[in-house]
C-alpha cells in the first residue's frame, strides 16, 4: 500500500505537466490555433487503446495455451482500460471534430473502425457477465476477444476501401504533415503519460480481479466447511 | 474418423432434424421478409431509391434473420444435454463445428434463395441477367454470415440471456462483411451490372481469415 503513494505522486505530476505543456508549451496551430491542442490527450487516448488491446490479445491467447488465471485477470483488465481510453479518444475525437471540420462525427474508416472495437469490447465485458462459470468464462471470452481483434483490421480494410471509392466529406487535416519539434515533443510527452496511466490503472484492475478470485475461493472454502462441519456449526456461519 | 466424414454425417443429422419440423427454416423466412416489407416505409421504393438502399436492406434483412436463426444451432442441444453426447464421440471438435456450419450455410441459403426473387419483385430490381454472379456474393457473404454466427452460438449457448447476447456479439464483428457484401451486391444491382471484384476478394478474405480461427480455435470452443 505503502508504494502506492509515490506512484500517485508521480503520475499526477506527470499528468498536469503533460497538460501544461500541451495547453501552454507547444506552439499555436497555423490553421486550427487553440482547438488543435485536444489533439496531444486525443493521440493519446488511441496510443493507450491499442496498447490495452494488443495486450487484452496476448492475454486471451496465453489463457488458452496455459490455463493460467493471471492471464484471464489480465486480459479482462486490459479490455477495461482499452474501453476506457476508446471512450476518452472518441469523446476527445468528436470536440474536436465539431470546431475544425464543422461536423460531430464522420463515417470515416479511422472513426469508424474505433466505434465498431468499442461496441466488439463492450461486448466482449457484457458476455462475461453473462457466463457464471470462472474457467468457461476465461475461455469463452478469450476465444471472442482474439475473433474481435482479428476484425480489427478487417473493419479498418473494408472502409478505407469504402471510403476512398466515395470521397469522404471532410479530409483529415491533422498536423502530422509537417510537424513543429516542439509539438513533437510536447506529443511523445502527453503520450507518455496516458500510457503511464493507462499501466498504472491496469495493474490496479489486475490486482483487484485476483483479489475477487481469491475472494470466490474463500467463499467456496467456507461454504464446502459449513455443509461438511454439520448442523451445529451451519447456521451460524450462514447467517 | 476422418474430419470431412464426420462433418458430412452431423451435416446429415442437422438437415435431417430440421426437414421432421421445418420450423427454423420458415420463421427465418418469415421473418426477413418482415423486415424486407417494413423497410418499404422507411424510404420511397422507386426504382432509383430500390437500386441505391435495396442491397443494404437486403444484406440487413440476411443479417438479421442469420443473428436468429444461428441461436438454436448450439442452443438446441442444450436442453437434452446432447451437446456432451457429441463431443464424447471420436471426432475432432472442428468436425463438429464444420456440420453446423454447413448444415447453417444451406439453411440460410435457402432462405434467400426463396427471398431474392421476392425482394426483386418487390422492389422492382431487375436480376435477368446476374443470377450466377448474384448467387456467388450471396454464396460468400453468408459463408462468412454462418462462419461467424456458428462459433458466437457455441459461445452464446453457455450464457444467460443468449437470445439477446448473439445478436450483440455476432453482428459489430459482421460489419466488414456488411460492407463488403452490400457493395459487391450494389455492383450488381447498376445500370450496368459488372461484379466488384475488390469487394469478392475481401469477402473470400473474410471467410478464410475467420475459418481459420475457427478451426484454431475450435478445441477451446467446444470443450467441457
Amino acid at each position: 500500500m505503502k508504494s502506492r503513494i509515490p506512484i500517485t505522486i508521480l503520475i499526477a505530476a506527470l499528468m498536469f505537466f503533460a497538460g501544461y505543456a500541451a495547453l501552454f508549451i507547444a506552439p499555436d496551430e497555423r490553421t486550427m490555433h487553440e482547438i488543435q491542442r485536444i489533439f496531444y490527450f486525443h493521440l493519446g487516448s488511441w496510443t493507450a487503446m491499442f496498447t490495452a488491446l494488443t495486450v487484452a490479445f496476448v492475454a486471451n491467447v496465453g489463457w488458452l495455451l496455459t490455463r493460467k488465471p493471471n492471464w484471464d485477470w489480465l486480459g479482462v483488465s486490459a479490455v477495461e482500460v482499452g474501453v476506457v481510453a476508446c471512450t476518452s479518444g472518441l469523446i476527445t475525437g468528436v470536440l474536436w471534430g465539431k470546431p475544425a471540420w464543422g461536423i460531430w462525427w464522420t463515417w470515416d474508416a479511422r472513426l469508424t473502425t474505433c466505434f465498431i472495437l468499442w461496441l466488439l469490447y463492450i461486448s466482449y465485458l457484457i458476455l462475461r457477465g453473462l457466463i457464471e462459470e470462472p474457467q468457461r468464462r476465461a475461455t469463452l471470452s478469450a476465444v471472442f476477444g482474439i475473433f474481435a481483434f482479428l476484425d480489427a483490421p478487417l473493419v479498418y480494410a473494408s472502409n478505407r476501401l469504402w471510403r476512398t471509392q466515395h470521397p469522404a466529406p471532410v479530409i483529415f487535416g491533422g498536423p502530422e504533415s509537417e510537424l513543429d519539434p516542439t509539438m513533437g515533443k510536447v506529443l511523445l510527452i502527453c503520450m507518455s503519460a496516458m500510457l503511464v496511466v493507462m499501466a498504472v490503472v491496469l495493474v490496479d484492475r489486475y490486482r483487484l480481479e485476483r483479489m475477487r478470485h481469491e475472494v470466490d475461493e474463500l467463499r467456496v472454502e467456507a461454504e464446502t466447511r459449513a455443509t461438511t462441519a454439520g448442523p451445529a456449526l451451519s447456521p451460524a456461519t450462514r447467517n | 474418423m476422418s474430419t470431412a466424414r464426420a462433418a458430412a454425417i452431423l451435416l446429415a443429422k442437422e438437415l435431417r432434424l430440421e426437414f421432421r419440423t421445418r420450423e427454423l427454416l420458415n420463421a427465418t423466412i418469415v421473418f426477413a421478409l418482415v423486415v424486407v416489407v417494413l423497410f418499404s416505409f422507411s424510404f420511397d421504393p422507386t426504382s432509383a431509391e430500390s437500386r441505391r438502399l435495396g442491397p443494404g436492406l437486403l444484406w440487413i434483412a440476411f443479417l438479421f434473420a442469420g443473428s436468429l436463426m444461428l441461436h438454436p444451432s448450439f442452443g438446441r442441444e442444450q436442453a437434452n444435454q446432447t451437446l456432451d453426447a457429441l463431443r464424447m464421440a471420436p471426432i475432432s471438435p472442428f468436425a463438429l463445428l464444420l456440420g453446423k456450419m454447413l448444415a447453417n450455410f444451406l439453411f440460410l441459403s435457402a432462405a434467400e434463395l426463396i427471398l431474392v426473387p421476392i425482394f426483386a419483385v418487390l422492389y422492382n430490381v431487375s436480376l435477368a441477367g446476374v443470377v450466377c454472379r448474384m448467387a456467388i456474393v450471396l454464396a460468400m457473404g453468408t459463408a462468412g454470415l454462418c462462419i461467424t454466427g456458428t462459433v458466437f452460438s457455441a459461445i452464446a449457448a453457455h450464457a444467460r440471456m443468449r437470445e439477446l447476447l448473439l445478436p450483440l456479439l455476432l453482428l459489430p464483428i459482421l460489419a466488414p462483411l456488411l460492407i463488403a457484401a452490400v457493395e459487391a451486391t450494389a455492383s450488381l444491382f447498376a445500370e450496368r451490372p459488372a461484379l466488384d471484384r475488390t469487394w469478392l476478394a475481401f469477402l473470400g478474405g473474410f471467410d478464410i481469415v475467420f475459418l481459420t480461427a475457427s478451426w484454431l480455435l475450435s478445441d477451446f470452443l467446444l470443450e467441457e
